[in-house]
């Protein structure tokens, strides 16, 4: 997990539509603040406070070209969060491969049931 | 493939997916019969249900009680508002950690796929917060709380 990434503050920047919105806009590459605003009915600082909230959640990165800082998905936020969540799928799916083996207990023995009748 | 699917629908909601190798009538038993829960529903490895209650029927109580044997532990409770035998469950439930979390809605339907059962839960929290909420802490407790994937959260969008 990179440094500084904190999986609160990526679910806290998540819950906004708006960003969610953003973040699904650089996910199909490098994004100027001016385009990022163009789809939105709203000014460009309020892009940038979105933006501002996503770069904190380390979710977004920005570089510095002349007066430009196009953005982009910062890819060790977006990893640490997919891994994070991989881990809780597999925790949950522990779950059901018990429930597996219980249930193939339970028709075993509707089988055997049904062979004595 | 008999994986858990997991993906955020909206705003404020979660849905689950899994298939099964057995009839809706069995997996459903395995949701409300009390020995079969206590044998399943329990996290991760060394936790145990020492205190399960589920009374199956409009109105009836759910109460789970989770240990890790060496002092821990957390429960949850719920309340049955509809249920169609074999087919679909609906009720609310809350975690305690130890305070409340707020109640999550849950429609649990099990149809017949081929041989076996596709059971689907959808969950839906009061708000996007609690939602977060949920996903942020589900992992600590290793169950039943969290359901999502990033690709969900991209798609949502």
């Amino acid at each position: 997990m990179n440094e500084g990434f904190n999986l609160d503050a990526a679910f806290a920047a998540l819950a906004d539509p708006t960003r969610r919105a953003i973040l699904a806009r650089l996910a199909t590459g490098e994004t100027t603040v001016m385009e990022l605003a163009k789809p939105f009915a709203m000014t460009q600082p309020a892009i940038s406070q979105h933006l501002k909230v996503l770069e904190e959640a380390g979710l977004v990165t920005h570089r510095i070209d002349g007066a430009r800082r196009p953005r982009s998905l910062a890819k060790n936020g977006i990893e640490a969060m997919d891994r994070w969540l991989e881990t809780l799928r597999a925790a949950l799916e522990q779950n059901y491969r018990r429930l597996d083996a219980v249930l193939a207990g339970m028709e075993e023995l509707k089988k055997q049931r049904r062979k004595r009748q | 493939m008999n994986k858990l699917t997991l993906k955020t629908e909206g705003e404020t909601h979660v849905i689950a997916t899994r298939r099964f190798a057995a009839s809706p009538e069995v997996v459903y038993r395995a949701h409300t019969d009390p020995a079969l829960i206590q044998r399943w529903l329990l996290g991760p490895e060394g936790w145990t249900m020492p205190v399960c209650v589920n009374e199956a029927k409009p109105g009836g109580k759910i109460r789970y009680e989770w240990s890790n044997g060496k002092g821990q532990g957390f429960y949850l409770t719920g309340e049955y508002l509809e249920l169609d035998p074999f087919r679909r469950i609906v009720h609310v439930e809350r975690m305690f950690l130890p305070d409340p979390t707020p109640d999550n809605h849950i429609e649990t339907t099990f149809a017949a796929d081929g041989e076996g059962t596709l059971m689907t839960m959808r969950m839906t929290l009061p708000d996007p917060q609690t939602r977060k909420a949920m996903l942020a802490t589900g992992m600590e407790h290793g169950m039943e709380a969290s359901y999502v994937r990033l690709e969900g959260i991209i798609q949502a969008a």
